[in-house]
């Protein structure tokens, strides 16, 4: 068997053909001999047996029993260590589980890692994480793509089979951009669909929780799990969550699609254009209508973001201060040297980057002319979303400007870096919920992405039309 | 009132605005589950959000919300109904995320007032611009190891409500006053329990001087005041280190300072290039707070009596003075042991005065030399109540009263069973009374001789040895009417 779907997976083990223990054998085999890819922080073969060895014993009806998953080690986790890709965390052994991943455990699922991911979820690369950087599994002989970023660790992982779905948190793209690069299926959801208590935080009004997996199918079966209210988050939705995957249905005929113009942007290779195009096409031919749509306020998403997450960063961050736990440097003579070298050391570049972005636009004088404003934007550019699903289901754009782009590459340009969120960053902003699904390749026979956006709480639309895609897909 | 301070040169008036911060009375923090007692262990009552482990989110507690509304509407004050919580950024060990969770912008509560009383029956409205929910920091201990500082994080999220007035205060005393009446008022709306000593009610005070007339001048911060004395004479050093300033023709720096109760004078805090800018902006893990009009209703019906009310009331219905019903008033403890003397027994309404006199003096002295407050009297409401009955049914005299108080503060038993045992039923009996008389006068010839020759000041002689024949038991208003028949 090829265990490549949860769902022809759950069948296996509910036949009891194979044990859990078995499978995660299978699943240790795979990641031992992929450990080029660097796709995990930690990985503990007996505590995967282990966790295997319980799950046997549990119900045939858990719904995701056996089910190995990678987690972004932004979760905390009581069992493995969580460092969130940082040194200042990189000893960091939290006494609770994340409410997010006590949800997998309850179903049944085994964690095979702690996935790889930039440090503090800053960056597009994975490249920023102190424990180096994750392989694009797709990079031809002789090249070494990035897996993109944040969550670059658990696309990495989905794409080369370590795992059957993995868990990531999106602030400015974090999981559509990597599962754009590494031909997965992304999904964050709406801000607020899943609680974020137990995920280290890095922008708290834009991070949410969401998943990587192989197929619609898979990612819609992980979904009904991860979502969920949780009255220790205040910012968590008290709503019904939908069987997404019973319910998906791949007609997308009398659909209306809407597409932006601010998204055919100056620059941008003719090859994400080009498979824009064909999945209007294809969207056309199952029956749908496009309709040209305006989102005017798109230029001024990557500025408010480059704004607010550091802002909040800058004070989400305060926290690892050498005082409580994680690391702290000995060479210090006062409180105020043990937070100057404690923090210099401990962070990384971009960390301390984006720290200082963050603290400037808070300063007093600057709060207006910078932080008030972006939020305004921010509410503008939620505004254009609110008036663009007047007129259509869902919105269709490409996920990222380009292919997976090779280590290294845009590592001394950060405004380069940042300009891969341009397309996933207006929607991160809005709060609403996008997917991205492999469709299409480059000139290179890289992996590219198309981003579907729906409404509040509308997984489901962008599920179904993302099925149709998947499905039609050559 | 002339509230002026004479410097060298000229005469100075002091501007005051007081800062307080009062801890919420609730069995949890503001933004987690955890204990709020205080002495424990340190380190007990810490839960993760306090201590600000990674992806925790803080949650708020309805109740203390509850109680800052319940305050707002005690201080007379506008209840907003939208605010919000921001974050105060800063660095300090013992502020475990980094910033402190209060609000800024769009406080709970707005404006509003607290009146003082002046002994002279007049009185002052002060005016509070604002009452915000914030969380308080955690303690740095230095005092444990010779070069470790220690941190206990048992206080670290307990909620706060700083309350800020406006700077109408005039004087120390002015400032006394105010933040008795606010300690008073928050404890009768019990929101807060107004201990000084345990940290629960602390001060910042603002104070600035100026010649009458004049703008305000630059001001001065005193930090962390958490006692009357000590922000009476914080403010009185300061006024004069301000006015020593002006007057040798220099500038106040405007400066954050702390006092020094052992030599009681302020001195600064920090450095100015130290000074903070603690970036705040609404905090992304909480919504803003929206408060429900039926929240408030429901609120303003749980309000008990306000000392004012009371007072009026004591003077309106009891006819107290000004004085003696703002010294009852003051402890709500002591206006409930009034009000139940008063409950006890319906003849007592008439003699409320006496009442008044017998807890303020007979029962707040014997109170004072054991170190005891009010609620841990040995004398209950009741108990004094039939003691004061006794005593205006002419069944005992003051003084006997007052040997019987003390028995009943040692004995906690009844005052008849007292006065029972002891004998100690006034004579009232007119025939009784006259032998009595009648002794003393045979006994005492000669000094009646001297009386009836003029010498009219024996007459108290006569009245004590009187009142020693019947072992103080004589009723001495008979007595003295006897005595001056016998004696004509």
């Amino acid at each position: 068997m090829e265990f490549s779907s949860i769902t022809e997976t759950l069948k296996t083990i509910r036949s009891k053909k194979i044990s859990v223990e078995e499978l995660s054998n299978i699943f240790i085999k795979r990641i031992k001999d992929s450990k080029n890819l660097n796709a995990f922080i930690y990985f503990n073969e007996e505590d995967i047996i282990e966790q295997s060895r319980k799950i046997d014993k549990l119900s045939n009806n858990l719904s995701l029993k056996g089910i190995p998953l990678a987690i972004k080690d932004l979760f905390c986790t009581k069992n493995m260590p969580t460092t969130a890709g940082s040194k200042i965390l990189s000893n960091f052994h939290p006494t609770y589980e994340s409410f997010v991943t006590q949800k997998l455990i309850d179903q049944g699922s085994v964690f095979v890692g702690k996935a790889n991911c930039d440090e503090f979820a800053m960056g597009s690369s994975t490249t920023t994480s102190f424990f180096g950087n994750t392989i694009n599994p797709v990079s031809p002989k002789g090249k070494q793509l990035v897996p993109g970023g944040s969550s670059g660790g658990s696309a990495a992982a989905v794409a080369a089979k370590l795992c059957l779905g993995a868990t990531g948190t999106d602030t400015g793209g974090s999981i559509r951009q990597p599962a754009s690069f590494c031909g997965v299926v992304g999904i964050k959801p709406t801000y607020g669909l899943c609680s974020r208590w137990g995920i280290v935080a890095f922008a708290s009004s834009l991070d949410q929780a969401g998943i990587f997996a192989n197929s619609i199918e898979d990612a819609s079966i992980l979904m009904k799990e991860v979502a969920g209210y949780d009255s220790n988050d205040s910012t968590s939705a008290k709503i019904r969550i939908p069987d997404y995957y019973k319910n998906l249905n791949q007609d997308v005929a009398g659909k209306i699609i809407g597409v932006p113009k601010e998204y055919t942007l100056p620059g941008i290779s003719d090859e994400i254009n080009n498979v824009w195009e064909e999945a209007i096409k294809l969207f056309e031919k199952g029956g749908a209508k496009i309709k040209k749509i305006s989102l005017p306020r798109t230029k001024y998403a990557l500025p408010a973001y480059y704004i607010i997450a550091p802002a909040e960063a800058s004070s989400n961050l305060a926290r690892y201060d050498g005082v409580k736990y994680g690391f702290r440097s000995n060479e210090n003579n006062s409180l105020d040297e043990m937070y100057e070298l404690t923090r210099s050391e401990g962070f990384g570049k971009e960390v301390k980057r984006r720290i200082l972005i963050g603290t400037y636009v808070l300063s007093a004088g600057y709060y207006d002319a910078y932080y008030l404003k972006a939020q305004k934007v921010r509410k503008l550019i939620a505004d254009d979303f609110t008036l663009a699903f007047k007129d259509c289901d869902f919105i269709m754009t490409p996920t990222t400007p380009s292919q997976a782009f090779q280590i290294g590459e845009k590592e001394e340009d950060p405004i380069k870096m940042y300009l891969n969120d341009i397309f996933t960053v207006p929607a991160s902003l809005a709060g609403i919920p996008g997917i991205s699904i492999p469709f299409g390749k480059s000139k290179e026979k890289l992996p590219l992405g198309i981003q579907l956006l729906s409404k509040h709480f509308d997984e489901q639309t962008i599920l179904n039309a993302g099925l149709y895609l998947e499905k039609n897909n050559e | 009132m002339n509230n002026l301070i004479k410097g060298t040169k000229f005469e100075w008036e002091t501007i005051i605005g007081l800062e307080i911060h009062a801890q919420v009375k609730s069995n949890s923090k503001l933004f987690s589950s955890s204990s709020t007692k205080f002495g424990s262990k340190p380190n007990s009552q810490v839960s993760l959000v306090d201590a600000a482990m990674p992806g925790m989110l803080p949650v708020i507690n309805e109740f203390c919300v509850k109680q800052a509304i319940k305050t707002g509407i005690g201080l007379k004050a506008k209840i907003n109904q939208y605010s919000v919580f921001d974050r105060k950024n800063y660095f300090y060990a013992d502020l475990p995320q980094g910033y402190q969770i209060s609000q800024y912008k769009y406080p709970i509560v707005g404006e509003g007032v607290v009146t003082i009383d002046f002994n002279n029956g007049e009185s002052k409205d002060i005016r509070i611009v604002r009452l915000h929910l914030e969380q308080d920091a955690g303690k740095s201990l230095h005092d444990q190891n010779p070069v470790k500082t220690y941190v206990d994080l048992n206080r670290s999220g307990v909620a706060l409500m700083e309350i800020v007035s406006e700077p109408d205060l005039r004087s120390a005393e002015e400032a006394a006053l105010y933040i008795t009446k606010l300690r008073s008022i928050l404890m009768y709306l019990d929101v807060c329990d107004g201990n000084m000593q345990e940290g629960s009610l602390r001060a910042d005070v603002n104070i600035s001087v100026r010649k009458p007339g004049e703008n305000y001048g630059t001001r001065c911060e005193i930090k962390n005041l958490n006692s009357i004395k000590f922000i009476k004479q914080a403010i009185e050093f300061e006024a004069k280190r301000q006015i020593g300033i002006l007057e040798k023709g220099g500038e106040i720096e405007q400066n954050t300072l702390l006092f020094d109760s052992l030599i009681s004078k302020t001195r600064p805090m920090r450095n100015k290039e130290e000074a903070h800018d603690y970036r705040y902006f609404p905090d992304p893990d909480l919504l803003p707070l929206k408060i429900e009009d039926s929240l408030i209703q429901s609120l303003v019906k749980e309000i008990p009596e306000l000392p004012d009310e009371r007072k009026k009331r004591y003077i309106n219905d009891f006819h107290l003075s000004n004085y003696d019903s703002s010294v009852l008033t003051s402890e709500k403890q002591t206006s409930d042991y009034f009000d139940k003397v008063l409950e006890s027994d319906n003849d007592l309404k008439g003699s409320a005065k006496l009442v008044a006199n017998w807890i303020t003096s007979e029962l707040f002295a014997i109170l004072n030399k054991h170190d005891l407050d009010i609620h841990q009297s040995p004398i209950s409401p009741e108990h004094l109540g039939i003691l004061i009955k006794l005593i205006i049914s002419d069944k005992i005299s003051g003084k006997i009263a007052k040997e019987v108080f003390e028995e009943m503060f040692q004995s906690k038993e009844s005052p008849e069973k007292i006065v029972k045992e002891k004998d100690l039923i006034q004579v009232t009996d007119t025939k009784e009374i006259e032998i009595i008389i009648e002794k003393i006068l045979n006994d005492n010839q000669d000094k009646v001789r001297e009386y009836k020759e003029g010498k009219i000041k024996l007459l108290g002689f006569f009245v004590g040895q009187a009142m020693k024949e019947s072992m103080g038991k004589a009723n001495p208003k008979k007595l003295n009417q006897i005595l001056l028949n016998k004696l004509r």
